[in-house]
């Protein structure tokens, strides 16, 4: 598409016309599309993760089976908490666009503390797999699996950190133009995260205990 | 995306940037997608009404990657028309190379496992001359 607007650039004079409106963004263009570019390397980080986990998926070295030690009703309630979030976070982002300041913030906090359910949920398995012995050195598949679903509990805290900074930027400042290009590019990382517990629960949790 | 179209502040639209530019319905719709999306692999892997392990796993697999397209297009928003395509572009090119990152590790470590198992090598020492 980029190499026909350039080759049909010295006939069509419009050319000008659209390259400065793509600048003409001012505080958000540039912001958002490096951000996206950002989570897309995150991703890559994910996809290592996954990599590992899965060449180290049966390397049980006599340790625990997912089927022994996966609880899939927790996974399901972890799941269904994340993809509330990602709604609720959406109707704040709604709320944001129509210039209301309450409902933002009534929104971001409601995601944030579904943040923090699904991190606590998180913990509480991770606390009862290592209490039954299951801790990430026992075996290459515990370590992959705590290595990638830590991971992305890590991300979900910096989120929920970030969604706090924002609650205050948003009380102090208002819905300004800065501050609606952050809850963008926070409303991308959100989802984003949502899209990578996809994977988790589907790779890890449902086909471990298929193994 | 015709959804995203609806109910926007003419002025920000008019910048072009298509990112969490959503409307009500298509979050909605989104959200009833993947719970449906969700909700069906949990059943199909604790209810197990199929038998073969190996269907159920495609089956999970399937809607997985169903269900990562509805959350780009819903609630990411990604389409061909945000940042003059380039997101469209950087997330292909992801998805291409977390492909091949992930198949291709499980591919060649499968293969070099399978290969270098002990017990096979004994195996084929044995069926030596």
């Amino acid at each position: 598409m980029a190499t026909t607007t350039h080759d049909q650039a010295p006939a069509d004079p419009t050319f000008f016309l659209v390259e400065q409106d793509d600048h003409d963004h001012g505080t958000g263009g540039g912001t958002l599309l490096g951000f996206w570019i950002y989570l897309m390397s995150d991703a890559l980080i994910f996809a290592a993760l996954f990599a590992t986990f899965g060449v180290l998926s049966t390397s049980y070295a006599g340790g625990p089976t997912p089927r022994e030690i996966f609880e899939l009703p927790l996974v399901a309630l972890n799941t269904a908490i994340l993809l509330v979030s990602s709604i609720t976070y959406g109707f704040g982002m709604l709320a944001m666009e129509k210039g209301h300041v309450r409902g933002t913030q009534a929104w971001l906090l409601v995601t944030a503390l579904l943040g923090a359910a699904f991190v606590g949920v998180e913990l509480y398995e991770f606390g009862k797999l290592i209490a039954e012995g299951a801790t990430p050195q026992r075996s290459g598949f515990l370590s992959a699996f705590f290595t990638l679903v830590g991971t992305h509990g890590l991300h979900v805290t910096v989120g929920i950190v970030w969604i706090l900074v924002m609650l205050v930027q948003v009380g102090q400042r208002g819905l300004i133009v800065e501050n609606k290009r952050r809850l963008t590019c926070l409303s991308m990382f959100w989802h984003f995260l949502d899209v990578v517990w996809i994977g988790v629960f589907s790779f890890v949790y449902l086909l471990g205990m298929l193994r | 995306m015709k959804w995203n179209d609806g109910n926007l502040d003419p002025v920000l639209h008019a910048h072009g940037d298509a990112h969490g530019h959503g409307s009500k319905k298509s979050y909605l719709l989104g959200f009833a997608l993947s719970s449906v999306l969700t909700a069906i692999p949990f059943w199909l892997v604790m209810a197990q009404p199929i038998a073969s392990p190996g269907v159920t796993a495609i089956a999970v697999i399937v809607f997985a990657v169903l269900q990562i397209l509805v959350h780009t297009i819903c609630f990411l928003h990604v389409n061909t028309q945000g940042e003059g395509g380039w997101t469209m572009i950087a997330y292909v090119f992801t998805a291409v190379i977390l492909f091949i990152t992930i198949a291709g590790s499980m591919w060649i470590m499968y293969h070099l496992n399978s290969n270098m198992m002990p017990g096979m090598m004994t195996g084929q020492m044995s069926e030596m001359p």
